[in-house]
């Protein structure tokens, strides 16, 4: 409606007054500037027709029988509740406090007896302007409340959906404590767990630029990705490079995601890390060993494929060792002051944690004492993964999901990787999906997984790159070890690594047998601690010992033979 | 106004000059500032000698600046970051894409 219109509309109006003649001109002058009036004798009867008639504009004698001026006005005032009915004193009254109290009982204003039409006039449009106006702005409150509580339940519906794509993983595993607001992925935020097929886990936090729908819409091929490859096998990097690629394809130019990802291998003791524009990660041994893994990367979608570096900074750790991941929310908290918690907030609060409080507890303290709030906006996800012991802790239940396919039972396959591809493709992922059709085997996938990868970085790391494993003893021989094995992988050539499957039925189950063979000149397996024992015995903290312990474990049989380049495993399953 | 431009004195780049914070207020401006910036443009200076502040959205309009400038063939450079906003760009690792000094 024009508002030029609405404010010479014809008003309905109220009027109060116990005196007849006075109610008749002031009557006679409305209804000649074309206004509806309604009359009321007195202050209840006045209240009585507001109730009813629903006038837009009220004009009340202050002094009147029965119930006098102000009380009408206040209870008028209180039946009006939200709207604005401006309320216009009728009076011969001068005297200041007289007056006031006209004003305090809800009164907007005075018109004074004797009645003068250019001022009636002058003075019910500017009411009713302000009458309109304040129309207005409630109806737009009224309208973004709507749509406000629209948002936020599409915002929850929209969550549902997201979960069923980005389902928790293993996030309430015992050793990860996070904290992620329900609709961080609005605000951008992004927290994914999942467990590897051989043990251990991966775990990927995501900060969007931009808020709202554009991030979240980013985040769910994110989560797609890490979810359907990590289950697969494939490790962290190869995640990452794939991640990159599908951001870069959808995002627009100014988007990206600064990242984490984290691959926590229980059984021999290690992280491999890798981090793209978001803060320091925090290692944390003890109360007084600690290590900060910064960024060192550029965030993802925003390199090509050629340039894109998923090389993860291999880390040794310790069962009980913490790793402490957040996004920018935790440095951008501030407190009243306008100050930011900042990294010197994060080191404040993780160097004074007690050797008994957990670094995770010991933040989030921090944040609230520094904040003085108790509750963390959208934007703010912390996530704190604990080294275990592998031996007591499983995440990865033997998955009995039927299928309704019988699956190949009785075959055979072949499969060599050769020279430069040795350093660039890990052939894991595939051998398993070649097995996982296998019904009876995918029941174990966590175990022919630690078989196959055994197999595999045993003929790589000691067969072909003859990389000594004695190295790992000490920590500098530990950072030697990867560095040497990051060299020594690229300039590989003339090599290869063979594996042979051959799967048939009993009537008792299955067999799987596996020949890993190597082009490298093998070892002493005749004469190797592990293999003579025969009592299980764990030899020290030596990883090629405790590899071979664990096929030995895992397997019906295993067997070396050549100069030790060539192992067959023999893996029984049952029904 | 928050942003200038000029040209350098050999006439060849372009330099961006952004006062105050650096953030998705600035963005049409930011854009307006290379998008018309003139012709024969071999090279730009971001110079943020009086930005107080960057946001992630400011690294956005960066790298729209580097897309416009020819990607890869880009020659861009940013000049006088403050500590803050120095912090921002190392985390972020974008010296790998932006010549910073």
């Amino acid at each position: 409606m024009d508002d030029s219109v609405a404010e010479s509309a014809p008003l309905k109006i109220l009027i109060a007054d116990d005196s007849n003649s006075d109610r008749l001109i002031l009557n006679t002058l409305l209804g000649r500037l074309g206004h509806h009036v309604i009359e009321a004798v007195n202050g209840q009867e006045a209240v009585f027709l507001f109730r009813s008639k629903h006038p837009d504009v009220v004009l009340l004698d202050a002094l009147m029988p029965e119930m006098d001026g102000m009380e009408a006005a206040r209870q008028i005032k209180q039946l009006a509740g939200e709207r604005l009915v401006p309320l216009i004193f009728v009076t011969s009254l001068s005297e200041a406090e007289s007056l006031a109290q006209c004003l305090e009982a809800g009164g907007d204003g005075f018109l004074s007896k004797p009645y003068n039409q250019v001022l009636i006039k002058a003075k019910l449009q500017a009411f009713n302007r302000m009458r309109l106006m304040h129309q207005t702005l409630s109806d737009q409150r009224d309208l973004m409340h709507v749509r406000n509580r629209q948002l936020l339940e599409e915002q929850h519906v929209a969550r549902r959906v997201f979960d069923n794509v980005a389902h928790t993983g293993c996030l309430d595993a015992t050793n990860i404590r996070y904290h992620a607001s329900p609709l961080s992925v609005f605000s951008g935020d992004v927290l994914f767990a999942s467990p590897r097929p051989a043990g251990g886990m991966l775990v990927f936090a995501g900060d969007f630029t931009g808020h709202g729908l554009p991030a979240a819409i980013g985040a769910l091929p994110v989560a797609e990705i890490f979810y359907g490859m990590a289950s697969k096998g494939f490790d962290g990097g190869d995640i990452l490079s794939e991640i990159n690629l599908k951001l870069v394809r959808i995002l627009p130019k100014d988007m990206f995601c600064c990242a984490v990802m984290v691959e926590a291998d229980f059984a021999h003791n290690q992280l491999k890390i890798w981090n793209g524009g978001l803060p320091d990660m925090w290692l944390m041994r003890s109360s007084t060993e600690r290590f900060i893994l910064p960024s060192r990367h550029l965030p993802l979608g925003i390199l090509g494929a050629e340039q894109f570096k998923a090389d993860m900074e291999t880390v040794r750790s310790q069962p009980g060792d913490r790793l402490l991941l957040m996004t920018d929310g935790v440095l951008e908290c501030t407190n009243n002051e306008g100050e930011v918690f900042g990294e010197q907030g994060v080191r404040l609060a993780v160097e004074h944690a007690g050797s008994e409080s957990h670094p995770f507890d010991a933040l989030m303290d921090g944040i609230r004492r520094f904040t003085g709030r108790q509750k963390f906006g959208d934007d703010l996800t912390l996530c704190c993964l604990e080294m275990v012991d592998e031996a007591g802790f499983a995440v990865l239940p033997d998955n009995a999901v039927a299928s309704t396919l019988a699956g190949p039972t009785q075959w055979k396959c072949e499969y060599e990787i050769q020279g430069r591809t040795l350093g660039e493709f890990n052939p894991l992922p595939l051998l398993l999906h070649i097995c996982m059709e296998v019904p009876g085997l995918r029941r174990k996938s966590g175990e022919i997984y630690t078989l196959l990868s055994e197999l595999y970085n045993n003929a790589l790391e000691h067969g072909v790159l003859e990389l000594p494993s004695d190295w790992k003893y000490t920590s500098e021989g530990f950072d030697r070890y990867y560095s040497e094995r990051t060299e020594r992988l690229d300039r590989v050539s003339g090599h290869y690594i063979r594996f042979s499957l051959y799967h048939e039925l009993s009537n008792w189950g299955g067999r799987l047998s596996c020949v890993c063979e190597d082009s490298g000149r093998g070892f002493d397996y005749k004469s190797h601690p592990v293999l003579q024992a025969t009592e299980m015995v764990q030899s020290g903290p030596r990883y090629g010992g405790r590899g071979l312990a664990l096929l030995k474990r895992l397997a019906k049989s295993i067997r070396f033979h050549e100069q030790g380049n060539r192992v067959e495993v023999v893996y029984d399953w049952y029904f | 106004m928050p942003i200038q431009t000029r040209r350098s004195h050999d006439g060849q780049s372009l330099i961006i000059k952004i006062q105050g914070r650096f953030d998705f207020s600035t963005h049409q401006a930011f854009r307006d500032a290379y998008e018309h910036g003139g012709k024969n443009v071999d090279g730009y200076v971001v110079d943020l000698s009086e930005a107080t502040y960057l946001d992630s959205s400011a690294l956005g309009m960066l790298l729209l600046l580097r897309d416009y400038a020819g990607g890869d063939n880009a020659s861009i450079v940013i000049e006088n970051c403050n500590n803050d906003v120095r912090k921002i760009l190392t985390i972020s690792n974008f010296e790998q894409l932006f010549t910073i000094r």
